[in-house]
């Protein structure tokens, strides 16, 4: 097992990460767009938008970290850096200590993502889904079988779907899979980037009860991104609200709506604070496409 | 020894994997394999009926022989290329390869895991088409060197993963259209490695192309083992070379792939859409 005596479980400092998007060809008789919002033209038919920008926090060990942002805000692309999948052009993290660059492997080992999209192969029954991650992270097939058992049960699965094809699942099952072959591997650090994003109410409810109960009973320190508030604020220890890939307001639920006078005798809400943090609507759509 | 038995159980994962997914989309499997043996014996019907079409006399036996091994080992190289070369097209296309990227996997257990999935399910796919097409022909092969066939088709393997895992690189760089330039690599490996003719054939300029193709001589062993029975000591040039080209395609292959992940995960091509 590697070193995790740290207190600091994820310390993320000065994390910048841009893309370069391509436009196509720059022939001389196509108009040019001027970059747009967070975009900047440099001339050759690319466009360099800054994902996220500067980003600096630290999660302490059995801490529910929340960063709550709209879509496009740089949630995912954070998670994907967190989780060795893209390299940051600027900035470090560390995880228990060991940078995500230098010991990859290590930081592997002590994490694990579920995603907005309960990303499986269709065709292939939960079981069989779970007994091919599990067998990546080292576990033998009896041990993986007995666990993910004990899991999807926990997380209200009935048997038989386990057994069936994940195509014939619906998506608030599939998510539930998704949680259970994150938790399977025993992941010291937990990312959960909008788990329950497309979920129905049911389902919803159910996913941030295992998110309590991971909170409540297991060493897991878990950074959950969401845009939706009541779920931040309901799960999260600590908030960061993220815009435009910059962190704008880190605290308590309660620090952050400490920030906005209250209106008319009522409290504020999270929603409340991230407009008059960006002036911006933190969900415009519920069914927005995620970034 | 630990470490070591932990990597061959994440590589059996991928063997395990590819096998439930071979069952699960058995409707199209047979389709392929129905498709592969109507191929084979279009191809090896060809041979029969030289003499008829030509009117001249000619070894007919030896003409469908010369296409059989061409047709079959063709099958069999072009089956590992491809389920090599497509380990990333097939993550993208389930939207699992974050995933697969983010276990704590050597980039090396991943290849030998798809690599073992690939040469068991090109035995298996060709040794069927072998048996149905035994059925239609008369096929003559006393005298074969089957020893040395089965050395040459182990060093061609060796190559043909090399390759496969060098092409796999480009549906890694090319999200959208890597799936199919990795098909155009295939193609030109059929038209200059002689499957179904020998190489002295083709126009001059691409006969030295030619010689750079490991098939042409995974092809031209086989066929002087299995029809002319050469001993494995006059195959040693055949297999030397394609010993040569394995031991460097494969760690060429690994070493360009290690690029192509970093360049990906700085650019962001990793994700299921790219």
């Amino acid at each position: 097992m590697y070193a995790v005596e740290n207190d600091i479980a994820l310390n993320v400092a000065g994390v910048t990460k841009k893309f370069v998007k391509s436009e196509g060809f720059p022939w001389p008789w196509k108009r040019r767009r001027n970059g747009d919002q967070n975009g900047r033209q440099n001339g050759n038919g690319r466009r360099t938008v800054v994902a996220v920008d500067g980003v600096e926090f630290q999660v302490h060990r059995g801490e529910v970290f929340g960063i709550l942002g709209p879509n496009g805000s740089g949630k995912s692309t954070l998670v994907r850096c967190l989780s060795t999948l893209l390299l940051p052009d600027e900035g470090s993290i560390a995880v228990f200590g060991h940078d995500v660059l230098q010991e990859e492997m290590v930081v592997k080992r002590l994490i694990n993502r579920v995603s907005v999209d309960a990303s499986f192969f269709k065709k292939l029954t939960p079981m069989e889904n779970l007994l091919y991650g599990a067998r990546l992270y080292g576990l033998g097939a009896r041990e993986a079988k007995r666990r993910a058992l004990e899991i999807l049960e926990r997380l209200g699965l009935e048997r038989e779907p386990i057994f069936q094809p994940m195509e014939e699942m619906s998506r608030g099952m599939q998510q539930k899979v998704a949680i259970a072959r994150a938790f399977l591997t025993q992941p010291i650090v937990l990312l959960l980037d909008e788990p329950t994003t497309g979920l129905d109410p049911r389902s919803k409810r159910e996913v941030q009860a295992f998110v309590e109960e991971l909170r409540d009973t297991h060493d897991a320190t878990i950074l959950l991104t969401t845009h939706d508030m009541q779920e931040a604020d309901a799960l999260c220890d600590r908030i960061a609200i993220l815009d435009d890939g910059k962190i704008v307001a880190l605290d308590t639920p309660a620090g952050l709506k400490s920030l906005v006078p209250s209106i008319n005798g009522h409290e504020p809400t999270l929603e409340d604070v991230f407009m008059e943090l960006t002036g911006k609507q933190l969900v415009k759509d519920e069914d927005e496409k995620s970034e | 020894m630990i470490q070591l038995i932990r990597e061959l159980g994440a590589s059996y994962a991928f063997v395990e994997r590819n096998f439930n997914l071979v069952k699960r989309y058995w409707g199209w499997e047979v389709v392929w394999l129905m498709y592969s043996i109507a191929n084979a014996l279009s191809i090896t019907f060809i041979g029969a009926g030289t003499e008829a079409v030509t009117g001249q006399k000619i070894d007919t036996n030896h003409m469908i022989l010369y296409l059989l091994v061409g047709t079959l080992v063709w099958h069999y190289l072009s089956v590992v290329f491809d389920n090599v070369s497509e380990l990333i097209a097939w993550e993208r296309w389930e939207g699992t390869i974050e995933y697969t990227f983010m276990a704590p996997i050597t980039r090396s257990t991943h290849m030998i895991g798809q690599t073992l999935f690939s040469l068991v399910y090109g035995l298996l796919h060709t040794g069927l088409i072998l048996g149905v097409v035994a059925l239609f022909f008369q096929l003559d092969l006393r005298g074969a060197n089957f020893g040395g066939s089965v050395l040459i088709l182990l060093s061609g393997s060796l190559s043909f993963i090399g390759l496969g895992i060098v092409a796999s690189v480009l549906p890694l760089l090319f999200p959208e259209r890597g799936a199919q330039m990795t098909h155009v690599i295939q193609a030109l490996l059929l038209l200059f490695s002689g499957v179904y003719f020998p190489i002295s054939v083709l126009p001059g300029w691409m006969q030295p192309l030619a010689r750079l193709s490991p098939a042409t001589y995974v092809l031209e062993g086989m066929r002087a083992a299995l029809l002319d029975g050469a001993g494995t000591g006059e195959l040693g040039g055949h297999l030397g070379r394609l010993v040569v080209i394995g031991v460097v395609a494969l760690p060429l292959g690994l070493a360009i792939f290690g690029q192509a992940e970093k360049y990906a995960k700085r650019t962001g091509k990793l994700k299921r859409s790219g």
